[in-house]
């Protein structure tokens, strides 16, 4: 099988969560990647040294410099004729471009996948993670996302991909005007991102205000290193801001260790972080269902416990 | 201007789920089934353009025949009239957008408002795959619409912050949790509900073959965690975070 994965980048480097869907796609096959954007040399040049890649597939055109998924998907579907399976990471850009790929070619998409079982087996999580179901594919070419914390990580050297430019793209063709990228606003953070991250500390409504929230969470974070997180209950009382959402509709980590401070343990948010090696939880209430899932757990006032623990590590 | 809202049935968001023992999926006999939360959203977003230019709203829902339930609930928000189209098969995301296709075909709105997700299968693909059948502009985890008479300008929410894209009419847009909060129907609303108009299809009345491409060989449950102990104090705590080799 050939396949063919969507490299997710920022214009300068390679994201990480498309090094875990190049393992996931040496498992279907040969791999072959797609670096689409504008003045992508270098992120071509990152991907061809990604240990397992074949060839990498460049698209430079202005049309492409914004991952808008109604130019990049007759792209792929155009490569997709000698390709029989197509990956990208379940990021927001990925889970914005893969389904529109899969309805040009009339298929059904498999959303999300934590294993392949075989070139058409998968298994994904469906009811917030409560079940995982194993589903088998008649499609004749496959259209797939990738969880990136279900796989390990490629290694970013060692591989010597051959780069090629794709031919057809250029010039007016490739902008089909059906959308126009206004702007965007990416919050500036020091800290590890939180798919990537090897500790998370997270907060929860408990934390009370943003400016307690940024008080007892960043310090303990800043000293262990972490990425911080935050509960839907957080994000929607403006403690927090919307990317920092962990959760079935927000972001589904699994570092190391997820340290979760004032979070009782919904559906929702488990379903964004039980994979975690260690969960450790800070709560009042002993009964909060996340100590059902926590490997440590302190019962007490997280307005003591944190500014303590913090001092004391 | 016309709007199209589809909207599912799905279990209830407060509902754990647990999965039949016999590993063909997850019981949904005898259980509380609703809205799905991301489609009430989507509803309330197009009640609220309804002063910004949009005349008429359209729900629709594919499933089973209580899926019925679901539309009255979307009428007593605020929506004008119903389509139901009746499968007692599951549905997948592509033949529920085929399914969209045709109704867009035959109604024309000028907007289709979808929830980002539903919160039972996690898919994340029905509204991307409509409007690249449609050949229309998509615009998926909107926190933000702006609608005029011949586009829209949504922010959604991406990795790491927001981008802002404009669109030309029609257009697709899913929306995210933190676009509204979408009101409760009163009373009233849910009599008058009862008389507003709702047509009852068939995926055949549409054309359009719906039979699943996907093949679930079996569902179980995640694998449990482990107990895990409690702490007395911090001190302990910090102990286990050195002996872990998180902390130094």
């Amino acid at each position: 099988m050939k396949t063919l994965v969507w490299v997710e980048h920022d214009g300068k480097t390679v994201k990480d969560a498309t090094l875990a869907v190049v393992t996931a796609a040496a498992q279907l096959g040969e791999v072959h990647l797609l670096v689409a954007g504008q003045g992508v040399d270098a992120v071509a040049a990152e991907a061809a040294k990604i240990a397992g890649v074949g060839k990498v597939h460049v698209a430079d055109d202005a049309a492409f410099a914004h991952a808008l998924a109604e130019n990049v998907a007759p792209l792929v579907v155009e490569l997709m004729g000698h390709h029989d399976a197509f990956l990208a990471p379940a990021t927001t850009h990925g889970k914005n471009i893969a389904p529109r790929v899969a309805a040009l070619l009339d298929v059904m998409q498999i959303s999300d996948i934590l294993s392949v079982e075989s070139e058409d087996t998968f298994t994904r999580p469906i009811y917030a993670g409560n079940a995982i179901a194993t589903v088998q594919s008649k499609d004749a070419k496959k259209v797939i996302t990738v969880r990136g914390t279900a796989f390990e990580k490629a290694a970013t050297e060692g591989g010597s991909g051959a780069i090629e430019k794709v031919a057809s793209t250029g010039g007016a063709n490739a902008d089909g005007g059906l959308s126009v990228f206004k702007g965007q606003e990416i919050a500036k953070s020091e800290r590890p991102e939180l798919t990537s991250a090897k500790i998370i500390v997270s907060g929860g409504r408990a934390l009370g205000s943003s400016e307690q929230f940024h008080a007892l969470i960043d310090p303990l974070a800043d000293k262990l290193g972490a990425g911080v997180g935050a509960s839907r209950a957080a994000v929607d009382a403006g403690y927090a801001p919307n990317d920092y959402q962990v959760g079935q509709t927000g972001k589904i980590v699994a570092p190391e260790v997820y340290v979760a401070v004032g979070i009782s343990g919904a559906i929702q948010h488990l379903a964004g972080m039980k994979d975690s090696k260690t969960i450790i939880a800070i709560n009042k209430d002993e009964d909060a269902p996340i100590f059902q899932v926590a490997d440590l757990g302190l019962v007490g006032d997280l307005f003591k416990i944190l500014p303590e623990l913090t001092e004391k590590l | 201007m016309k709007v199209l809202v589809p909207v599912k049935r799905v279990l209830d968001y407060n509902v754990k789920p647990r999965v039949k023992a016999d590993g063909t999926g997850v019981d949904l006999a005898n259980v509380k089934m609703s809205m799905n939360p991301f489609d009430e959203i989507a509803v309330e977003e197009a009640i609220r353009l309804k002063d910004k230019g949009v005349t008429e709203i359209v729900v629709v829902s594919i499933g089973e025949q209580k899926s019925q339930e679901t539309l009255r609930t979307a009428l007593a928000m605020g929506a004008d009239r119903a389509i139901l189209i009746v499968s007692e098969e599951k549905v997948e995301p592509l033949g529920v957008a085929k399914l969209l296709k045709a109704i867009v075909d035959e109604e024309k709105p000028d907007l289709v408002i979808l929830g980002k997700q539903a919160i039972d299968d996690d898919n994340n693909q029905t509204g991307q795959m409509l409007a690249g059948l449609l050949g229309v502009g998509q615009a998926t985890f909107a926190s933000k619409v702006d609608l005029t008479a011949t586009n829209v300008t949504v922010t959604r929410e991406v990795d790491g912050g927001s981008e802002t894209e404009e669109l030309s009419l029609p257009a697709v847009i899913t929306v995210d949790l933190r676009l509204n909060e979408p009101r409760y129907a009163s009373l009233p609303n849910i009599m008058k509900a009862k008389s507003k108009p709702m047509a009852n299809k068939t995926p055949a009345d549409y054309g359009v073959d719906v039979t699943p491409r996907l093949t679930t060989l079996k569902v179980v449950e995640p694998p449990k965690r482990s107990g895990g102990v409690k702490v007395a104090d911090v001190d302990e705590l910090v102990a286990k975070l050195k002996a872990m080799g998180v902390a130094k």
